[in-house]
């Protein structure tokens, strides 16, 4: 049994300590969230918070997730109770297909939980290993700005 | 037919005019792909709880498809939109709209539903006039509320049940005029997109029935490569390993099981290899040799290139192999159940993809069920097909237990079908004044689609690799009419009295071609304004200027008005390092105009830092829609444009990593402008691969600007600078 927070809730979840954070998360947590997109740090799909940090969950062994706080993105909100990213990237319809948003929603508010009021710069460097090819990147970065200037106000 | 004159196959997805079903003979014609598929309650349905569905046969790629239908038909049922829901396409009831690409989508669907829909309206009209002795005159339909003189006197879901869309569509149907509309041509925000931002479940990647088996391919060290040996041992988690011919995959209940099975499969597996790829480093001349030996045919002849020519300008432009790289490595879910088999898929022709299925199968196509379901964005023909077949193949081996098959970031780079390399010989002739008066030019590709579905022969990866194989035929090219393959918009759009165009596709294919969003317009767009800025140049005239002085076509030359506007191309200043370029086409000579303006700035390499975008797609269901598409589009183009390229060695592709297969990060995307002209009583033209190649021109013309050299071959990269 691996045990650690998801979410703000305690989970064990039965499985090998060799599989992948990611395998976890989509497996036995029933999470679709966090996606595969390539399995070696290089796109963001995958990305979660692990204690508030962005961590790539495809490469991350579900081990060192032992007795920490994961969150993915349907621990930012739900449709009833959105994230002000959330709520921002919907106002700014920032996204195609949307296969990368949720690695870099989560980014995202990390950003913002340590940077408040991040400039264009900031944000295109928090999203750097995220990989969007739909080419919604300027979208993105207004939706976050929005968020930033919702969550400010 | 031969599959060479076949036509072939959307935003996003790239292709050619879609292939559906054939109409009755003698019926009169319909809008769209309503011809083929007359039946309305094929495209929708009224139900007693206050639901419209909504059930085209196009599918969403991401670049909102169904929030564009959905949109139309409330308009012209009089409903209110959170009404209509849109179904995914699935075999056999939806109708067969061929294959969502060629930026065709609005067109062939958009009108075929608006024309249902408009009839649908009248139909239920004509019954509650009859039933209530009230004119149809008198009749307005609110909500999908009949109102009378005296106020309520139906609905569409009292009428839900009385089948009245059991009947063919009247050709005689007069849709809503564009001032009559209300929610077509206002940005509704995307129904798919509410699902992607809280992470559910919507993309086949998440799909999970219940005893779902997990299973991933060991696909062989390099192409053509056949397994000649396994060797047995036990496997993690009980996989068992599906074997056909030099297919090879396993299966397991979880994922981690499956890849450690993988794994170890792929070291117990021998291969004969062998060398099948052409020379990377030399592309452009194994280009030309190939093409001494294909089939040339003229693409357009007139008048005399040659009279009253007093300079030519010779030029050659080279294109490398490009991917899709999509975001998602493709994905699908099989089931076999008393030898029909059902698959989950993000094909974007879901009945091409049973028709390929069953010819690989050699069964009956109504034994096979597709059903789509969303993946990542497609960009045109990459893996989604190909996975489909695979799923298919491991889950015969478990009857009665879905099987989710997932490709690995390798597979989805190193073995989907790719944008073939090309290369353009062209001469462009002057007169005195320097006016352009004569073109030649020879196009050289392999055809740009091997989609499933048009062939006698399945083109599904896998189908090649088995014990009974499948050949693997050499790629086509869709009809000029169509707006054509490799020679899509290789005909200037620039007045040329004279035009000798020509192109050869190449009869060997060494490596798996097919469409990818914008097929050959990628080269030739960028090729023809390459030539129009240096035939400017010589000429000394602005590139703005010389381009108008060449066109009759007056909404290309509002876009280039438009975006020169935009971009403050008449007060432009010179900066060391920096250059501004114009790019403009309109898609395939048929559809989206596009003109763009780039700026770029040469540091160690080029980076686009702005893009100014004016568009034209004639009426604009979803201008919010239509400029994500515009945007999305040309970002892709400045990916391609300064960084993408398939690399090899003779056995194998080699960019199967991101690291490998770099694309545009956030740190390089240009900030991009766009606007549109906006033409509601024109037909709707397609958005999503309008933009990309006009960037593409847009960027190499500026780099030229910057440094003084003209680019000559794509990407445009230090080393090919
Ligand atoms: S899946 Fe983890 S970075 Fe790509
Ligand atoms: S929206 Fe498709 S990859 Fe970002």
């Amino acid at each position: 049994m691996v045990e650690f927070t998801l979410n703000g809730a305690a989970v064990a979840l039965d499985v090998p300590s060799e599989a992948s954070l990611l395998q976890a998360l989509r497996g036995p947590a029933g999470l679709s969230g966090p996606r595969f997109g390539c399995g070696d740090e290089q796109c963001g799909s995958c990305m979660v918070l692990v204690d508030g940090k962005p961590a790539y969950a495809c490469t991350l062994s579900v081990a060192a997730a032992v007795g920490r706080a994961v969150t993915t993105v349907e621990g930012l909100g739900t449709p009833d109770a959105p994230h002000p990213l959330q709520t921002a990237f919907l106002a700014e319809q920032a996204g195609q297909c949307g296969y990368c948003l949720s690695g870099i929603l989560v980014s995202a508010a990390a950003l913002l939980a340590r940077d408040p009021a991040p400039d264009e710069a900031a944000i295109r460097a928090a999203l750097d290993p995220h990989l969007c090819r739909c080419g919604s990147h300027n979208r993105i970065i207004r939706a976050v700005r929005r968020a930033a200037r919702e969550m400010a106000a | 037919m031969s599959p060479a004159k076949e036509p072939g196959a959307s935003p996003q997805g790239s292709g050619f005019a879609a292939v559906t079903a054939a109409p009755p003979p003698g019926a009169p014609t319909l809008p769209g792909s309503l011809n083929g598929n007359r039946l309305l309650s094929h495209w929708l349905g009224f139900h007693a709880d206050g639901k419209v569905t909504i059930t085209p046969g196009k599918v969403e790629l991401g670049q909102g498809i169904l929030t564009t239908l959905s949109q139309i038909a409330a308009d012209e049922l009089d409903v209110d939109f959170t009404r209509v829901t849109a179904r995914a396409a699935a075999t056999p009831d939806s109708p067969d709209e061929g294959v969502t690409s060629g930026s065709l989508s609005t067109q062939d669907s958009g009108s075929a539903m608006r024309h249902a829909c408009a009839a649908a309206r009248a139909i239920f009209l004509q019954v509650v006039a009859q039933r209530t002795g009230i004119p149809v005159e008198d009749i307005t339909i609110e909500d999908g509320i009949f109102h009378g003189p005296a106020g309520e006197i139906g609905s569409y879901w009292a009428l839900a049940d009385a089948a009245l869309l059991e009947t063919e569509a009247p050709p005689e149907v007069t849709p809503k005029p564009a001032s009559a509309r209300r929610i077509a041509g206002t940005s509704v925000p995307r129904i798919d997109l509410p699902d992607k931002v809280f992470g559910a479940a919507r993309y086949v990647h998440d799909l999970r029935l219940p005893g779902l088996l997990h299973a991933r391919v060991v696909r062989p060290p390099s192409r053509g490569a056949v397994l000649t040996m396994l060797r047995d041992g036990p496997l993690p988690g009980e996989a068992r390993v599906v074997r056909d011919g030099s297919f090879l995959a396993v299966l397991a209940a979880t994922e981690w099981d499956a890849e450690a099975a993988a794994t170890r499969l792929a070291a117990r597996a021998e291969w004969a290899e062998r060398d099948t790829l052409p020379e990377a480093t030399t592309l452009p001349d194994w280009l030309r040799e190939a093409a001494a030996r294909g089939e040339r045919s003229a693409v357009v002849q007139r008048g005399d290139p040659a009279a009253g020519v007093t300079r030519w300008l010779k030029r050659s432009f080279h294109r490398p192999y490009i991917a899709h790289a999509s975001i998602a490595p493709s994905c699908a879910v099989a089931r076999w159940q008393d030898g029909s088999v059902e698959v989950w898929s993000h094909s974007q022709g879901p009945y091409n993809l049973r028709a390929d299925l069953a010819k690989t199968l050699k069964c009956p196509a109504e034994r096979i069920t597709v059903r789509h379901m969303e993946g990542a964005g497609c960009y045109g023909h990459n893996g989604a097909d190909d996975v489909a077949l695979d799923a298919v193949l491991a889950a015969r081996a478990v009857p009665g237990v879905p099987v989710r098959l997932l490709w690995s970031r390798a597979e989805e780079l190193g073995w989907s079908p790719f944008s073939p390399g090309m290369l353009v010989e062209i001469e462009a002739g002057t007169d005195a004044t320097g006016t352009l008066v004569g073109w030649r030019s020879h196009i050289i590709s392999n055809g740009h689609s091997s989609r499933p579905g048009r062939a006698p022969e399945p083109t599904l990866l896998s189908a090649s690799m088995l014990a009974e194989p499948f050949p693997v035929k050499p790629s086509i090219n869709p009809p000029m009419s169509g707006g054509g393959g490799a020679p899509r918009n290789g005909v200037p759009l620039y007045r040329i009295p004279g035009m000798d165009i020509a192109t050869t596709r190449l009869l060997e294919m060494p490596i798996r071609a097919s469409a990818l969003r914008g097929l050959g317009a990628t080269l030739n767009v960028w090729s023809i304004e390459s030539v129009m800025d240096e035939l400017a140049g010589q000429a000394g005239a602005d590139p703005l200027d010389y381009r108008l002085r060449h066109l009759d076509d007056g909404r290309a030359a509002a876009v280039l008005t438009r975006v020169a506007e935009m971009a403050g191309w008449a007060k432009r200043v010179k900066r060391e390092g920096w250059g501004l370029g114009l790019g403009m086409a309109r898609y395939k000579n048929l559809g989206g105009w596009a003109a763009v303006v780039a700026e770029v700035e040469a540091c160690e390499r080029v980076f686009c830092r702005r893009l100014w975008i004016a568009g034209d797609v004639g009426e604009v269901v979803n201008p919010d829609g239509v400029a994500n598409q515009y945007e999305g589009g040309a970002i892709h183009g400045t990916s391609v444009a300064l960084l993408e390229q398939v690399r090899f060695d003779r056995r194998r592709v080699t960019s199967d990593s991101w690291e490998d297969y770099p694309i545009l990060r956030f740190s390089e995307v240009p900030r991009v402008e766009v606007a549109f002209i906006d033409r509601p009583e024109q037909p709707f033209l397609g958005a999503g691969e309008a933009s990309m190649a006009p960037t593409i021109a847009a960027i190499g013309n500026a780099i030229t600007d910057a440094l003084g050299v003209r680019p000559s071959r794509l990407p445009f990269t230090p080393d090919n600078l």
